[in-house]
């Protein structure tokens, strides 16, 4: 019961934190959208860091570790560590410094606007979108699982979901993009503080590390997990362009629009690897560790299923049950509410759709003009009602193995995307048809995707790495052949300082 | 300065594909850290050290006066 409380309380917190940023709000797109551009560089750093991580990266990283051991870190923490800065520091500020300077709010406008487009635009608008949905579904998903474990079933599946999505919605139609940069930047605190705890108190709990580490080696089973035997280096290779799909992702591109100045790129360049490692190395160990506790019933049938048929289990909520048993009460309520706030990242997917909606559909063709921008406004905030209310009718209906699936191809997905970034941003010779024949590529590649067999490669390269250098193969050599934009567009986007 | 830096940065990037660590666990760093593991978490403090230094001679202050103008300037 004490946890649940914990937990409950976060959530009224994170929901005045929404409110408490609506009564600084001051009625006009740009600051509902984009809080007025004005982040400041410790809430820029600490809530940039928060919207990347979702619940797949949290809860799916430990049961990923679980099931495939180690190599999990550097399949999705190292690579991302080094990956992702570079995107922020070249493109994140690239992006920044034109949004600044043309008053863009959203990717799409920008695309639009240097590539002289329409309805290419609005293609690029609804691919984004088909692949922002089912991370949206998977954190109601993990609200309403992680309420159900924490309460030991007291809150049911349904009620925990709909709790979580209440309070979502609740402080991002209030709060736009400042409730949403204010939450992500308290619950990037409080993950990082109690998750440390939590590795050392689960790990007393368990017997100490050095015991663990040692009984998993001793036995043939799941000594492998220890190394990377088992896993294939081309594999590894081609998770490091897994972090590509971060500046595309539209939620971090529209969150790169609301720094106050450039230089609070700087502060998050430099803290984002270290982030990342203070929450996946916890998460990744306690992952592996689980397999040794076996005194736990739910885990036990996990490790007992897993090495009956050899294959992956479903194990997204062995961290949730490594703190109901090892925890203190008071604490276990602590980090689950820490866990809470790393799986509502969904939030910030939300309102990115919600702005991409009313700047890219309903501001461009014209309703703005015709019904004015309070209209604009009130229209974001019923897309957000109605995104939501998708979202939770949609969880408690679908199995969530096949969200993860969709989680999985929308990374690809959206990696495969970002050459049209360091196009539009990078190249000037690059155009619209370029850019059109790379969309279509990635929607078709994505689509391809969901009809081959799990595991499916390419020379031995996951499908992110014949859909990324695809699509910027067709990017370069398309724009080649056409026409580009006018000289004054490109005069404009490319001042004389950028060839220097 | 720049190109020394994108060169160690590429230098970095290959790093990270760390075949030598594969196959083994041991040593155990502080005893329950497998190698590999460690590897990669000494990777990622590295990176940002990386970081630090591309924050210093890599930094985009054109673009970033380009931005604070006011647009026909």
């Amino acid at each position: 019961m004490i946890p649940t409380l914990f937990v409950l309380a976060y959530l009224a917190i994170v929901l005045y934190i929404g409110i408490f940023a609506f009564r600084r709000s001051q009625g006009q797109a740009e600051d509902y959208f984009l809080a007025g551009r004005s982040l400041g560089p410790w809430v820029f750093v600490l809530s940039l860091f928060g919207t990347h991580m979702t619940a797949f990266a949290i809860l799916g990283s430990s049961g990923h570790a679980f099931n495939f051991g180690i190599v999990t870190f550097g399949l999705m923490a190292s690579s991302s560590a080094i990956v992702v800065p570079v995107l922020l520091l070249f493109l994140g500020t690239r992006l920044w410094a034109v949004g600044k300077r043309f008053g863009h709010i959203t990717p799409v406008q920008i695309f639009r606007d240097r590539w002289e487009c329409g309805h290419i635009g609005t293609l690029i608008f609804f691919l984004q979108a088909a692949l922002l949905v089912p991370y949206i579904i998977i954190g109601v998903m993990g609200g309403g699982t992680t309420l159900s474990v924490i309460s030991n079933g007291l809150i049911p599946f349904w009620a925990g979901g709909l709790l979580v999505a209440a309070v979502v919605m609740s402080y991002v139609f209030f709060g736009g993009m400042r409730g949403t940069a204010w939450v992500n930047a308290f619950q990037t605190v409080l993950f990082l503080t109690f998750g440390l705890i939590a590795v050392v108190v689960i790990g007393n709990g368990m017997g100490g590390f050095s015991a663990i580490a040692e009984k998993l080696l001793a036995d043939a089973k799941t000594a492998s997990l220890l190394s990377r035997e088992k896993y294939s280096p081309l594999a590894f290779l081609s998770y490091t362009f897994n972090p590509l799909s971060a500046i595309a992702f539209p939620h971090i591109a529209i969150f790169c629009l609301t720094a106050k100045k450039m230089d609070q790129f700087k502060k998050t360049v430099v803290l984002y690897p270290l982030c990342i490692l203070l929450i996946w190395l916890p998460c990744v160990c306690l992952g592996v560790f689980a397999n040794q506790a076996t005194e736990i019933p739910a885990i036990a049938e996990k490790v007992a299923a897993k090495f009956a048929t050899g294959r992956p289990v479903v194990a997204d909520d062995v961290m949730l049950q490594l703190l109901a048993h090892y925890a203190p009460q008071w604490l276990a309520g602590l980090l689950g509410a820490g866990i809470m706030a790393a799986v509502m990242a969904s939030d910030s997917q939300i309102l990115a759709l919600s702005t991409m909606f009313t700047e890219d559909v309903f501001a461009f063709y014209g309703a703005r003009e015709k019904f004015g921008p309070k209209a604009q406004i009130a229209t974001g905030r019923l897309f957000i009602v109605l995104v939501t209310a998708f979202a939770y009718v949609t969880a408690l209906k679908a199995k969530a193995s096949i969200f993860d699936l969709a989680v999985q191809f929308s990374f690809a997905g959206f990696s495969a995307m970002m050459p049209l970034y360091v196009g539009a941003l990078c190249w000037k010779r690059s155009t619209k048809w370029g850019a059109l024949a790379a969309i279509l590529w990635v929607a078709a590649a994505t689509v391809g995707l969901f009809f081959t067999p799990r595991g499916f490669t390419v020379f031995g390269l996951l499908p992110v790495v014949p859909m990324t250098l695809g699509s910027a193969f067709l990017l370069w050599s398309v724009s080649l052949l056409t026409p580009q934009p006018s000289s004054a567009t490109v005069g404009r986007y490319f001042p004389d300082h950028s060839t220097e | 300065m720049k190109t020394p830096t994108f060169l160690f940065l590429l230098v970095y990037f290959a790093l990270h594909q760390d075949f030598w660590n594969w196959t083994q666990a041991r040593p155990l760093l502080f005893g329950f850290l497998p190698i590999g593991l460690a590897y990669h978490a000494c990777y990622a403090a590295g990176a940002a050290l990386l970081m630090s230094l591309l924050v210093k001679v890599a930094w985009p202050q054109k673009w970033e006066a380009w931005a604070e103008k006011e647009p026909g300037e």
